[in-house]
């Protein structure tokens, strides 16, 4: 197998007494689109810099495609492209020379370097904005220009922070099929959000943080399964003399009944079992007003999980 | 352990970025309006003195800079008090401003170290000062032949050269200053006033502190040597001030009859032409300790800025 684009082990970074990030490891293969995931403050942003080598690590290790961050930055900055939270660039000055300026940094030079801005503004359509000056764009302009800087420097890796934080819908769906597109032509990808339903379509794997700790790692059905107890989540309304949790706890396979309120249920099961519901219903007397299957989402397992963290606490 | 790779790389870049950045932006051309208000005002009533009287002053050409006339004050006086000013506006936003901008983070994921971007900002800060400060010369010069109509000798050329060397470095010492603050605060109009405020007591205020601070630690008590341990006192806290340093290097520069900075007993001017002009080595030697006081001073606190920027957080 190929060196991993990203490896963590151990990480941690503390400010003073304050734990930002504690015992992370992280394994993010190469071609893959990983995602952070998690609230504001629960060190998605400090784990970034620490792997792009922007600021210290206090414990653990790092590796980018094989390369130390902390001891060989300029190697690992030429591979890996950045797009800060809120990503920012020069006013005054217009999208071309904004990349231009950047390109320079990295090492590029006259044609060449026109000749990639040119069709990186072209792939993220600003081609005609080109000649603008960057404080007329929107923020899903400036946000797609940023993500033009990482195409025009052909990096073999993103790490993108909070990518779609404050566009609107359509801005965002635009901005999730660009992300695809880079990983159809074998860019790995990091991203960051606490936007979970938006990021789910594009991540092959996600994690999920918590206090500066990893609490969850794999790919959504997989998280699903082990937080939500089952793949398939159905919501059944009927009315009933009696109770109707036992009777449809006694179908096969379902692992689990939750009274969402006095005539709904939610049933976790392994499959599809919506069929022997309306029977065991109708055998219960019951007449059914509602079944509804819900494929799980990555909110559910937040939500879920993060209730169950405070449950037990 | 050693870093990978050159601490130099992106310097030209940032650069040649910041100083087309300077040289276009409003603020320093407002800046570059004043001091040419200022400075043709100062020589245009220069020139009117040196017409008025023609003495037999072998250094004519430099009077340009440091003659007055009432209410105007001289030329160098005018320097010594804009330098900071300008110093000032080139750096007080130079570090705070790409947080403010949320461009820092995204200029230091380019495969370059942090020293590129502060070494490179302050050497296009100096660079701008050199281009202004070389035009107002120029210009200085241009006008002295037009008006007095006399070309400049040969060690004119040379001091006037010098002097151009020490308002450089003069304008680095602020540079740095309003660098290190704009490290230092966040908020860019912190930044800028801290740094005035620093000119303010430098330029103003430090002439009253330093009879004072001289008055606690050297007091005197009627004896001559305690009077001269006063005196010299007083000039060594004066002479913290890059104010008091760079007004000291030009006097003798300007006005070659100068032979002492300092305080001189009448012993030490036996023998001595009083107001016959010393050689340009000489005055070179003169102020040689102000010129690298002054250097000093840059890379110091360079080196400060240098070290806080390194070590400082770039989340915003």
């Amino acid at each position: 197998m190929s060196t991993p684009a990203i490896e963590a082990r151990g990480l941690r970074k503390t400010y003073g007494r304050h734990v930002a990030v504690e015992g992370l490891d992280l394994t993010v293969e190469q071609g893959t689109v990983f995602g952070l995931l998690g609230p504001n403050g629960s060190g998605k942003t400090t784990t970034i810099l620490m792997l792009m080598g922007l600021t210290d690590v206090s414990a653990g290790t790092v590796r980018v495609l094989g390369m130390d961050p902390t001891r060989e930055p300029l190697r690992v900055k030429q591979v890996v492209g950045y797009m800060p939270d809120t990503v920012g660039f020069y006013d005054e000055m217009t999208a071309t020379e904004n990349l231009r300026y950047t390109g320079k940094l990295s090492g590029m030079r006259g044609a060449e370097l026109e000749g990639r801005i040119d069709r990186a503004l072209a792939r993220v359509r600003l081609s005609i904005n080109a000649r603008q000056a960057v404080k007329t764009f929107s923020r899903g302009m400036r946000q797609r220009l940023g993500l033009a800087e990482i195409m025009m420097r052909q990096s073999r890796v993103a790490i993108l922070d909070e990518p779609t934080n404050g566009l609107d819908p359509q801005s965002t769906h635009e901005f999730l099929d660009m992300i695809r597109e880079l990983k159809a032509e074998g860019l790995t990808i990091l991203l960051s959000s606490h936007l979970l339903d938006r990021v789910q379509a594009v991540c092959d794997r996600v994690g999920l943080f918590h206090r500066g700790r990893m609490v969850l790692e794999g790919t959504v059905p997989q998280l699903a399964r082990e937080v939500l107890g089952g793949g398939f989540r159905i919501t059944v309304e009927a009315t009933s003399d009696g109770d109707l949790a036992p009777v449809l706890k006694a179908i096969p396979d379902v692992h689990r009944v939750t009274a969402l309120g006095p005539r709904s249920w939610r049933l976790n099961a392994d499959r599809d079992v919506r069929p022997r519901v309306v029977q065991a219903v109708a055998a219960a007397n019951a007449t059914l007003l509602g079944l509804e299957m819900a494929t799980p989402s990555l909110d559910d397992v937040y939500t879920e999980y993060f209730r169950e963290v405070r449950n037990a606490a | 352990m050693r870093r990978e790779g050159s601490p130099w790389t992106g310097v030209w870049t940032v650069l040649a970025k910041e100083t087309a950045d300077h040289l276009s932006s409003a603020r320093l051309w407002f800046l570059e309006g004043l001091i040419l208000l200022a400075a043709g005002g100062a020589s245009y009533a220069a020139i009117g003195r040196i017409r008025d009287t023609v003495s037999e002053d072998p250094f004519l050409f430099l009077s340009l800079f440091t003659v007055a006339r009432e209410p105007l004050p001289s030329f160098v006086l005018f320097l010594g008090f804009l330098v900071p000013i300008v110093s000032i506006a080139l750096g007080f936003d130079s570090i705070n401003g790409e947080h403010a901008r949320r461009t820092l983070s995204r200029l230091l994921a380019q495969p370059i170290y942090r020293d590129a971007l502060l070494i490179g900002k302050f050497l296009a800060g100096l660079v701008t000062l050199a281009i202004t400060f070389l035009a107002l010369w120029l210009l200085m010069i241009g006008l002295g032949l037009l008006m007095v109509g006399l070309p400049p000798g040969g060690e004119e050329v040379l001091r006037g050269g010098v002097f151009l060397i020490v308002t450089v470095a003069y304008g680095g010492v602020w540079l740095a200053i309003a660098m290190l603050f704009s490290v230092v605060f966040r908020q860019q109009a912190t930044a800028a006033l801290a740094a005035l405020a620093l000119w303010l007591v430098f330029a103003v205020f430090w002439g009253m502190v330093a009879p004072l601070a001289a008055e606690v630690f050297a007091p005197m008590d009627g004896s001559p040597l305690s009077q001269i341990a006063a005196v010299e006192m007083q000039q060594a806290v004066a002479r913290v001030s890059p104010n008091v340093l760079y007004g000291e290097a030009t006097l003798a520069l300007l006005n070659p009859g100068t032979r002492a900075l300092g305080p001189v007993l009448f012993s030490q001017l036996q023998g001595a032409v009083l107001g016959s002009p010393l050689p340009f080595t000489e005055s070179l030697l003169l102020i040689w300790p102000q010129i690298t006081g002054l250097v000093a001073a840059v890379i110091v606190t360079f080196a400060v800025t240098y070290v806080l920027f390194q070590r400082q957080e770039i989340r915003a």
